[in-house]
């Protein structure tokens, strides 16, 4: 299955991400091009077996519900490019 | 504004989100808290730090699982969350963890009560996720949602534990949404699971709402109502929905699939921005982590341990004290105070539960039942103030009701009749209105006579003297 160039603005408009004119093209054949890879699998009878949704043959693997200590409010904000009043600030998405 | 029944018949589903009162939240150690300073309760794990792994709160799924058996539901041998994907500054990782086609709790049913019989409500499912982070809109035209010029986001309530249920489309008013979300509330409290608070957030409803003709069997066109943050709003808001709905078809026009807005304040009803529905979640299952396997053994334990659910008590109390009664002591968490009251008149008893105890705020837990039965047998020998002080403090650390027994009520018809004779001396303008046929203004003459004895007169034999004494 093609990767259309309608896919490509649709997928990036979801993670509102802007691509350049000259780079859908490109982007169109790499993300056709892993779909292919993966698309090999559906060649094969997988009819008697279990979807795999993890490699691990673990389950129920959680933690108790004791408290750890948190980062301190100048901390979780280092990184925030323009903190306000203790909150990240960010422009509203539309 | 009630439908024509005879034409219209309102098909409604509920999504109702429930916080978890677990310490912690979801996916990481950090607490779970209401109302501390912005941004003091997050890690790298909640604000989505590369290279960091989620790892779920076993009581958080204990409770999930809990919540579902007390909803009837199967709990599924095998779970798994997956990745809900959408771009939004209160979710850091890009997606909120959630469960996808195999949620923790399916197929269930709510038993409500209502004053003519049980309905069974269909549960679709129960399943756990993180919320999101809060986010304040700032700037901008208009304010909250539409057009803000930038948000501000606190990560604290970002990743704690919500159980999201779903109904089947088998609500049938308003009312009822409201009263299904009465029980639900109560019986999340019960479970001890969550505070269930909508004002605070920790309970949230969203309905899904449509009419169709009445006999029609299928399913028209439903609207989204988002966020309404009380009871009364959810009513509102549903009942605001499906009157415009029948009109858009009587006038001959369609209902279009929407997620709506309603106003509280305006009443009205508003789309939420097209792109903002434009949802393609992408879903698929979140790699990292493992499924959730519930042993049958911890799956009977929690069975085992599931209280009596308030359906079952105010049916029980239906019987003695009627339907609205039972609805509010039950829904209030007051009936198990109720049955503590020892006394015979069981609805005078449950009046002063729902009413002036409430009123007073006295939490139902603190009161001396033996005591509080002494107050209620006594009621109208003492003075309406002195019942009402003594109720506001009948919670408190050795509240006894002797004292305010003490305090008798002034009962004497001849020490009241000589009050009433100087009241109505001084008020010769309305006697005469009453006699020519105003019987309102009674209540003008009690309230004179409880203000010139400072409300020791006993009202029962005032209101008898008073419309005697005034027949003449």
């Amino acid at each position: 299955m093609a990767i259309t160039r309608e896919d490509v603005l649709h997928v990036a408009r979801l993670a509102r991400l802007e691509i350049p004119e000259e780079e859908i093209g490109r982007v169109q054949e790499q993300l056709s091009a892993i779909l292919e890879a993966v698309g090999k699998v559906s060649e094969l009878d997988l009819s008697d077996v279990e979807p795999t949704s993890h490699p691990l043959d673990v389950v129920n693997a959680w933690a108790e519900d004791e408290p750890r200590p948190s980062l301190p409010q100048d901390e979780a904000l280092a990184n925030a490019p323009d903190p306000e009043d203790g909150h990240f600030r960010v422009p509203a998405v539309g | 504004m009630p439908l024509d029944p005879t034409r219209w018949e309102p098909v409604i589903g509920l999504e109702i989100h429930v916080q978890l009162k677990t310490k912690t939240k979801m996916f990481c150690r950090c607490e779970n808290v209401w109302g501390e300073a912005p941004n003091t309760r997050t890690c790298p794990v909640c604000l989505a730090h590369p290279g960091t792994l989620p790892v779920p709160n076993r009581q958080a799924i204990e409770w999930a699982i809990r919540l579902g058996l007390a909803l009837d539901c199967e709990i599924a041998p095998r779970s798994l969350f997956h990745r809900k994907n959408y771009f939004y500054p209160d979710l850091p990782k890009g997606y909120q963890i959630s469960q996808y086609d195999s949620p923790i709790a399916t197929r269930g049913r709510f038993s409500v009560p209502g004053p003519d019989g049980d309905r069974e409500m269909g549960i679709v499912r129960a399943h756990l996720e993180e919320d999101a982070a809060k986010t304040i809109h700032v700037g901008g035209e208009g304010g909250r949602i539409h057009g803000a010029g930038a948000s501000l986001v606190d990560f604290n309530r970002g990743g704690t534990p919500l159980v999201e249920i779903v109904t089947e489309p088998d609500v049938r008013s308003a009312e009822e949404a409201r009263r299904f979300l009465g029980l639900l509330r109560q019986t999340v409290v019960e479970l001890g699971i969550s505070d269930a608070e909508m004002e605070k957030g920790s309970l949230r409803c969203d309905a899904n709402v449509s009419v169709r003709e009445t006999g029609e069997t299928g399913y028209r066109t439903k609207t989204e109502l988002k966020n309404m943050n009380s009871f009364k709003f959810v009513a509102d808001g549903i009942d605001a929905e499906l009157a415009r709905q029948v009109e858009l078809y009587e006038d001959g026009g369609e209902v279009v699939q929407e997620t709506l807005h309603f106003d509280p304040r305006s009443g009205r009803i508003s789309p939420l921005r097209s792109k903002e529905q434009a949802h393609d979640y992408r879903y698929f299952p979140e790699p990292d982590l493992v499924p959730v396997e519930p042993s049958p053994e911890l799956v009977g334990r929690l069975r085992d341990e599931l209280p009596e659910l308030p359906a079952a008590r105010i049916r029980r109390l239906e019987e003695e004290i009627g339907f609205d009664l039972a609805l509010g002591l039950v829904t209030s968490g007051r009936d198990e105070l109720f049955a503590r009251v020892p006394g015979d008149d069981r609805r005078a008893t449950a009046n002063v539960l729902m009413n002036q105890l409430a009123g007073a705020g006295v939490d139902p837990a603190r009161v001396n039942a033996d005591e509080l039965a002494k107050l209620i047998a006594a009621r109208d020998a003492i003075p309406r103030a002195a019942f009402d002080e003594a109720l506001a403090a009948s919670g408190d650390e050795g509240f006894t009701a002797e004292r305010y027994l003490a305090e008798a009520a002034i009962t004497d018809e001849g020490e009241i009749d000589a009050v009433i004779d100087r009241i109505l001396a001084a008020n010769e303008g309305q006697v005469q209105a009453y006699r020519s046929g105003k019987e309102g203004l009674l209540g003008f003459f009690v309230g004179q006579v409880m203000r010139e004895t400072q409300g020791k007169a006993n009202p029962k034999v005032v209101n008898e003297r008073l419309r005697e004494r005034l027949r003449a």
